[in-house]
């Protein structure tokens, strides 16, 4: 090979071994063969044959990665997409072919919501294996709660919008508040503390945990296994209320009851007292029509009561028995007044007849009886009288004394 | 009776309206239980008129025992 004259053709190399040196400077480099690197993931292409490439991005810089087969499934590294947040581990080396420094990766870890997302998942699967999510361990929650047991911090607005909840919905409740961390690396043993302390108190019939909305870190807590713990080992039956509707954690699985928010929470752990109202007096209602039914029964069964009563009694006998009597007497009085009619009748006919033969009837025309006086005897002829006798003489309209004379 | 907290109260009042429903049972008994039930529906909607939720907060003093308060927000 020519080389023009100002060179010095032993201090030229060729590409292969520029390509073998800077291969060999970077593998030389102990720190370059084991190395941890994060960035966002980008122009990610997974090929047929397995091998996964990419670009690991971070601010203005860039580096080619590409990520193995045989690699990949020796790692416990996700499946890697475009924007994903991750650590690589592996070396950097020079790739003669295409002649640029690459990464290559041993494995991979997802970080910021990436990484908890996964760890979420990987806890949420090994609870649902253990049983903990099981339907049949969800107990039911208490119609009538005396006491409400709540887990949170005494600062948040949760709490207030709890406590209104109650004390709109239910204020014959009473609640003890364990105070809890509810965000930080503290808040985990915080809450498992409280709700551990609720059930050494055991007074409480429902317990709320819960805390309002805010960013997956802030809401991470609540999906540490230390909580899911307390509540599944709770022996009072737990309502979740963890940030907003959208928001599900660890904990909202394991819960006998998952309600989108605290104050929905409060809303599930309680009736409503106007209901209570309404119950309270469709009871007595009810109290009332079945004790007028039955005073409505009651006297119904008097009266008849009374009447079989009446039906039995001797005094009806005697009833019948009078008014048999009253009927025979009105009858004996009829016959009676019958015949005394009838007697009646008859006299005065005799009456009439005699009133015909009646000497006073003679006496009228002239004719006059002369009775003794002695003895009243009719004086019909002289021997009868003798001289002196008194004799009485009957005419029409009265009595002449007279006596006879010698 | 005074004694009783709602609940109570209140299954007592569900116990005496569930009592009633025996026909079978004497006239003198029946009345005392609607007069029993008519006292705990009264009973039961006073608390109900005059309740006020109480908030109290339990904690672990030093010697380790539960101890419990009333809760104080500002």
């Amino acid at each position: 090979m020519y080389f023009p004259d100002d060179i010095d053709a032993s201090s030229v190399v060729s590409v292969t071994v520029l390509a073998l040196y800077l291969k060999e400077l970077l593998e030389r480099n102990d720190i370059l063969q084991n190395i941890w690197v994060h960035g966002e993931v980008s122009n990610c292409k997974t090929y047929p044959s397995g091998h996964c490439y990419f670009t690991l991005k971070e601010g203005e810089a860039q580096i080619p990665c590409v990520f193995f087969k045989y690699a990949r499934l020796r790692s416990s590294a996700p499946d890697l997409k475009n924007g994903m947040a991750v650590a690589l581990n592996g070396r950097v080396a020079f790739y003669e072919r295409d002649g640029k420094v690459q990464f290559y990766a041993e494995d991979a870890r997802l970080l910021g919501e990436g990484a908890l997302f996964q760890r979420f998942e990987q806890l949420k699967a090994r609870l649902a294996a253990e049983g903990l999510f099981d339907a049949e361990r969800k107990r039911p929650l208490p119609a009538q709660p005396a006491v409400i047991g709540i887990v949170t911090s005494t600062q948040a607005a949760a709490l207030r919008d709890m406590l209104r909840v109650l004390r709109t919905r239910y204020p014959l409740v009473e609640v003890i508040l364990a105070p809890s961390l509810v965000q930080g690396s503290e808040a985990p043993a915080s809450i498992a503390a409280a709700l551990d302390l609720l059930n050494e108190h055991g007074e409480a019939d429902v317990i709320i945990v819960g805390r309002g909305g805010g960013s997956v870190e802030e809401l991470w807590a609540f999906n540490e296994e230390v909580v899911a713990r307390a509540i599944s080992r709770s022996r009072i039956p737990v309502i979740s209320g963890v940030g907003h509707e959208t928001d599900f954690t660890i904990a909202d699985f394991v819960a006998d009851h998952r309600a989108s928010t605290p104050t929905a929470a409060a809303t599930a752990a309680v009736p409503d007292i106007e209901e209570w109202r309404a119950d309270v007096l469709e009871k007595q209602q009810v109290l009332s029509d079945l004790m007028r039914d039955r005073l409505f029964d009651v006297e119904d069964q008097l009266k008849h009561a009374r009447r079989d009563l009446q039906r039995a009694s001797p005094r009806s006998l005697i009833d019948s028995r009078r008014r048999q009597l009253d009927d025979l007497t009105e009858r004996l009085q009829i016959r009676i007044q019958h015949s005394i009619s009838l007697r009646n009748e008859r006299l005065r006919g005799v009456a009439l007849q005699l009133h015909s033969l009646s000497p006073l009837l003679t006496i009228a025309r002239g004719y006059a009886v002369v009775r003794r006086d002695a003895d009243g005897s009719v004086v019909a002829n002289v021997q009868q009288v003798q001289a002196g006798d008194a004799l009485t003489i009957q005419v029409q309209d009265g009595y002449i004394p007279v006596e006879v004379r010698p | 009776m005074e004694e009783l907290t709602f609940e109570e109260a209140f299954a007592e009042l569900e116990a005496a309206v569930a009592a009633l429903q025996d026909g079978q049972m004497p006239l003198e008994q029946a009345l005392q239980h609607y007069q029993e039930g008519m006292k705990l529906a009264q009973h039961c909607n006073e608390l109900l008129q005059k309740a006020e939720l109480t908030v109290q907060q339990l904690s672990v003093d030093s010697t380790g025992a539960l101890s419990i308060q009333p809760l104080e927000l500002e």
